[in-house]
């Protein structure tokens, strides 16, 4: 057995990471492009709900964005950016987007008409009626957003393995075949699937601690349909 | 005073929401705007605190052009309160109440106990105050929606239907409710309502709009039930206006007679004096017990429950001829049961004294109404 976790454990010395430096590494890949992603996302969500006519056009490009491959995206973009993270994580933000966007349009535009009308009627700016009522709102939607976006980003980061093993814990699988050391396959998929729920999980607490104020009962039904919909 | 000039509301579709609309709105009462649906009262409304820019016309604040003060100035110094109160879920009770103080840089201490205050004049539990929105029932909801608008104390209110979500009986609470505030604070207040028996109820003005953002009669509104000025204003104020129209005359002057008034331990003579068909047994404080025809009754030996009910009994300085005369016909004998505010007998009046109140009263009603044309 200890024969076997030594195993596991036990790096190949050609990715020049500890398991932990893979998990840290892997971590900074998946989420800065969904920090990026929803920097971007923020306000062109707020433009297109300010212009109703941009969303379906912003709606269709970033649905045809996240349509093409991510490794025909690491191909095209190899010749900018080189072998490096950089070319790992354009595509992930841009991805991320395709799911924020809708997410924050739709939690922003859930905001009761009353509450709007009230706001307004009691002297608030459009500023300050955007961040002091609207995006609290939404903050629901948008963590919901998130949940789905981080999760598929985890995921998506060990592909970054093909173009100069910059797929952070995906590289094990790399090495698993060339020194035909399975145990690394199983460390990969593992680990991958347990930081997936991690970060999800957390991303579910700071939901629940940014928002006391949802009836705690309908909290998981509320997000259900904008997590289906963000999946497909 | 709140001046409404000629005032037309387009919408860009067309859509003639309001038309030529003159309106004086006086301070420290309650107005109301009523009508059917789509009449444009929330267009009107919405007009005074400028969410709605007029096409044509002027609004008056106080002499001065609404238009000419910054309009967030202008928001924050009138409260807002609308259907399904409109609170801001994400934010406590009192964070909910404390928004426009907040906003107009009160500390958040000061700003808390302001709310804590409005809290109890409103008639909500202190224990609510860190609740959210969720947590409450709809009535409380309109009433937390009532103290937010009262937070900054703004001299006008604008209320658009408030009070329609909530079923009858909050209903009926909650404008009680709001004439008791409206007595302590004497705000200007402009009520929107598609219930005419609600304008009637609160309103010192009640001003009747028809589709087409037409004013159709501005008047007090026992005015406006005994002079509908056309066929729409009275097949809107609907039936039994004469009677409804009653709630506006006092029942204090009525002429009470003591006469039929026994007590409990009374003697024959007594019993056999009074010439009238029932006589009314009261208790040995005065409360009334019941009616019994004379023959009926055995002195010394009056038993209380074999007598007949007497009913509603009602209280000539606070109740109005309405509920005197529904007493009246409601009772088994045709005679109405006068207390005090303790509950103790004052007398005993008739259908036909009431009916005699009523003609007066109209008579009465018809030479104001010449004075004042
Ligand atoms: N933003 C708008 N654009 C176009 N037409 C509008 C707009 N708002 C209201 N209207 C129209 O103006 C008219 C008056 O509307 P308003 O909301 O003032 O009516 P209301 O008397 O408040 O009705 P309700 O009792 O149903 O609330 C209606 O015919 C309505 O369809
Ligand atoms: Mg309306």
């Amino acid at each position: 057995m200890n024969g076997f976790l030594h195993d596991f454990f036990d790096i190949p010395s050609d990715l020049q990471h500890s398991w932990i430096g893979l998990v840290g590494l892997h971590l900074r890949e998946a989420l800065l492009p969904v920090a990026a992603g929803l920097l971007l996302a923020l306000p062109i969500a707020q433009l297109c709900i300010r212009f109703r006519w941009l969303y379906p056009p912003v709606l269709g490009i970033t649905t045809v964005l996240y349509a093409v491959p991510s490794l025909a995206f690491f191909v095209v973009l190899i010749n900018y950016t080189g072998q490096t993270e950089l070319t790992v994580m354009i595509p992930l933000a841009v991805y991320s987007l395709v799911v924020l966007v809708p997410a924050i349009v739709d939690g922003v535009r859930s905001v009761p008409q009353e509450t709007l009308s009230a706001a307004t009627a009691m002297g608030f700016g459009p500023l300050r009626r955007y961040f002091q009522v609207q995006l609290p709102i939404a903050v629901p939607a948008i963590i919901a957003g998130l949940r789905v976006a981080t999760v598929s980003s985890i995921s998506l980061v060990s592909v970054g393995m093909l173009i100069g093993n910059q797929g952070a814990l995906g590289n094990l699988l790399h090495d698993a075949q060339i020194y035909n050391r399975p145990e690394l396959t199983w460390n990969s998929v593992i680990t991958t699937a347990l930081l997936a729920i991690l970060v999800d999980a957390l991303l579910v607490l700071v939901r629940v601690l940014l928002t006391p104020w949802m009836p705690s009962g309908t909290a998981g039904r509320k997000q259900a349909p904008a997590l289906k919909d963000a999946a497909r | 005073m709140i001046r409404i000039d000629s005032v037309t509301k387009r919408y860009p579709d067309g859509t003639v929401a309001v038309d030529r609309l003159s309106l004086e709105i006086p301070d420290r009462s309650i107005t109301v705007l009523v009508g059917p649906s789509g009449c444009g009262k929330t267009t009107t409304l919405r007009m005074i605190n400028r969410m709605v820019e007029p096409s044509e016309g002027t609004i008056l604040l106080d002499g001065e052009d609404i238009q000419r003060q910054p309009v967030t100035t202008l928001r924050r110094s009138m409260g807002y309160v609308i259907q399904n109160a409109g609170l801001f879920q994400h934010r406590t009770i009192v964070d909910n109440i404390a928004t426009v103080p907040r906003m107009l840089g009160w500390g958040k201490q000061k700003a808390r106990a302001r709310a804590a205050e409005l809290m109890e004049r409103v008639g909500l539990d202190a224990a609510l105050a860190k609740r959210y929105p969720y947590q409450l029932s709809g009535g409380q909801q309109q009433r937390v929606g009532v103290a937010r608008a009262l937070a900054a104390d703004p001299p006008v209110l604008l209320m658009d239907e408030p009070f329609s979500a909530v079923d009858p009986v909050v209903r009926k609470g909650l404008q009680d409710e709001l004439l008791r505030i409206q007595d302590e604070l004497g705000k200007t207040i402009v009520f929107v309502t598609h219930d005419i028996d609600e304008a009637i109820k609160l309103g010192t003005m009640v001003a009747v709009m028809r589709t087409g953002g037409h004013l159709a009669q501005y008047a007090p509104p026992a005015e406006l039930l005994s002079g509908p000025a056309d066929a729409f204003v009275e097949d809107f104020l609907g039936g039994d206006r004469g009677i409804r129209r009653l709630s506006f005359f006092p029942s204090a002057r009525l002429e009470l007679t003591s006469d039929p008034v026994i007590p409990l331990d009374a003697t024959a003579e007594q019993i056999a004096a009074p010439d009238a068909p029932y006589l009314l047994v009261t208790d040995a404080d005065g409360r009334p017990l019941g009616w019994s025809a004379p023959r009926d009754l055995v002195a010394g030996d009056i038993r209380p429950e074999r007598l007949l009910s007497h009913g509603r009994p009602f209280v000539p300085g606070t109740d109005s001829l309405r509920v005197a005369l529904d007493c009246a016909v409601l009772s088994p004998t045709g005679w109405a049961v006068a207390v005090d505010t303790g509950g103790r007998v004052t007398g005993v009046v008739s259908q036909a004294t009431i009916g005699e109140a009523i003609r007066s009263a109209h008579a009465a009603g018809r030479d104001d109404e010449k004075v004042a044309g």
